[in-house]
């Protein structure tokens, strides 16, 4: 049996730690509120620059001018995993959920005799796989310092993947995130980013649309900008699904500390009871005696 | 006169969204202007500044590396940067000329060295004419 004086201690370290990430909670839910609105925010760019470009596409198929970022480099060896995470833990499950669907992948490329190559965008992901696959991995990239996703970082990786890419490093990439569907619900995503793989246009291109320079110029600006776009709503969408894991990790753990408070006051309590009587018990025996 | 919808978007958010009259831009081969019932037409941008007139009223915004695209549905501009005239201050357009630079300095070949030159110049003449 504990002493009074341990489960007091005890109590009170439960306590501070109840505060801590209660406050944790409340922050990662203010975090959360901005983050979402950004992920919002960014969504009409990204989804017409998508049906431009899906629509560019569609006309393109087959053509022999085609750009090298939507033709690809017709191989299917060299396979470059773009992986992204959050920068900090305590967020439950987000990190090693992204990070297991990589491993999953990785290991289904190097079973089927391809080569891997692996790119990490924020800390978590780069030492969950550093053990195993340390000697693949290309480059880490850390946003430790960066506090709201802007625009320019997207800029700055989708330059380096497509430069990359035109130097035959690497066949195809796949992107790594975690989309973000509500609150508790983070789906950790495999997105094929190079060569770019669009969606079937929504509705057929009108047929006299009039380009200026001509498609394949424009597809030439564009695919880079669109590689760029779509790595800005994945970090986006990581970042609000980070707040929201953490939000709900940082809930359960203020919840089993308040348990944990209540189960070791009545412990003390009973202790404490115990002891009074206990005390009683040898004074009036002690009474009787004399 | 005839509307139509014009909308301006930016990765980081949708800028502006309205009924235009008429809109100016600055496309890559040469400047255009779109009214109401304009034909399909999608074309790249140059830096420089997109003239909106909603209203009798006429505003102006600097874009950098967009794309307009004109259809049935309205006319929307894309744009990478894109900052209304009165947000354009001269730390902005120091910004935006120190990042040209930047461009300029790593170019490694001939062609892409020109097209360094061409953005600053570009964006000189549009600084110019917004100060």
């Amino acid at each position: 049996m504990a002493s009074l004086k341990e489960l007091k201690n005890r109590i009170a370290s439960v306590k501070a730690t109840q505060k801590i990430t209660k406050a944790m909670q409340m922050v990662a839910a203010a975090k959360l509120r901005r983050a979402q609105e950004a992920a919002v925010a960014a969504r009409p760019y990204a989804h017409r620059l998508g049906a431009v470009v899906a629509n560019l596409a569609s006309a393109m198929a087959g053509r022999d001018d085609a750009p090298l970022l939507l033709a690809g480099t017709k191989r299917d060896e060299v396979h470059l995993l773009v992986v992204c995470t959050a920068e900090r833990g305590l967020c439950g499950g987000f990190n090693s959920s992204i990070v297991r669907l990589a491993r999953e992948h990785a290991a289904s490329l190097l079973a089927a005799g391809k080569t891997v190559k692996i790119l990490t965008v924020g800390k978590k992901g780069a030492d969950a796989l550093k053990r195993e696959h340390g000697n693949r991995m290309i480059d880490r990239i850390e946003l430790r310092g960066v506090k709201t996703v802007g625009f320019d970082i997207a800029v700055d990786l989708g330059k380096r993947i497509v430069d990359l890419f035109e130097a035959g490093e690497f066949d195809v990439c796949t992107l790594f995130y975690s989309e973000f569907k509500s609150v508790i619900q983070q789906i950790p995503t495999a997105k094929q980013l190079l060569p770019v793989k669009v969606d079937a246009p929504a509705a057929a291109l009108e047929t006299d649309y009039e380009f200026e320079p001509d498609e394949a110029e424009i597809l030439e600006t564009m695919l880079p900008r669109y590689v760029s776009v779509t790595l800005f709503s994945a970090l986006l969408e990581n970042a609000a699904g980070e707040m929201g894991a953490k939000m709900s990790a940082m809930d359960n753990a203020t919840r089993n500390a308040g348990e944990m408070i209540d189960r070791l006051s009545i412990t003390y309590n009973r202790t404490r009871q115990a002891k009074i009587t206990t005390e009683l018990v040898e004074i009036i025996s002690g009474a009787e005696a004399l | 006169m005839a509307t139509f919808k014009f909308e301006l978007v930016s990765p980081e958010r949708l800028i502006l969204s309205v009924d235009a009259d008429q809109v100016d831009l600055p496309g890559s081969e040469g400047d255009f202007g779109v009214l109401a019932g304009h034909a399909p037409f999608l074309t790249t941008l140059k830096t420089g500044i997109v003239t909106v007139k909603a209203g009798g009223v006429s505003s102006r915004i600097y874009v950098r590396g967009g794309f307009a695209d004109v259809n049935a549905s309205g006319l929307s501009v894309l744009a990478e940067k894109a900052v209304p005239e009165a947000e354009f201050d001269p730390a902005v357009a120091a910004s935006e000329t120190s990042a040209a630079e930047a461009v300029l300095a790593e170019a490694k070949n001939e062609e892409a060295k020109d097209r360094a030159v061409k953005a600053l110049d570009e964006l000189k003449t549009a600084i110019a004419a917004l100060a």
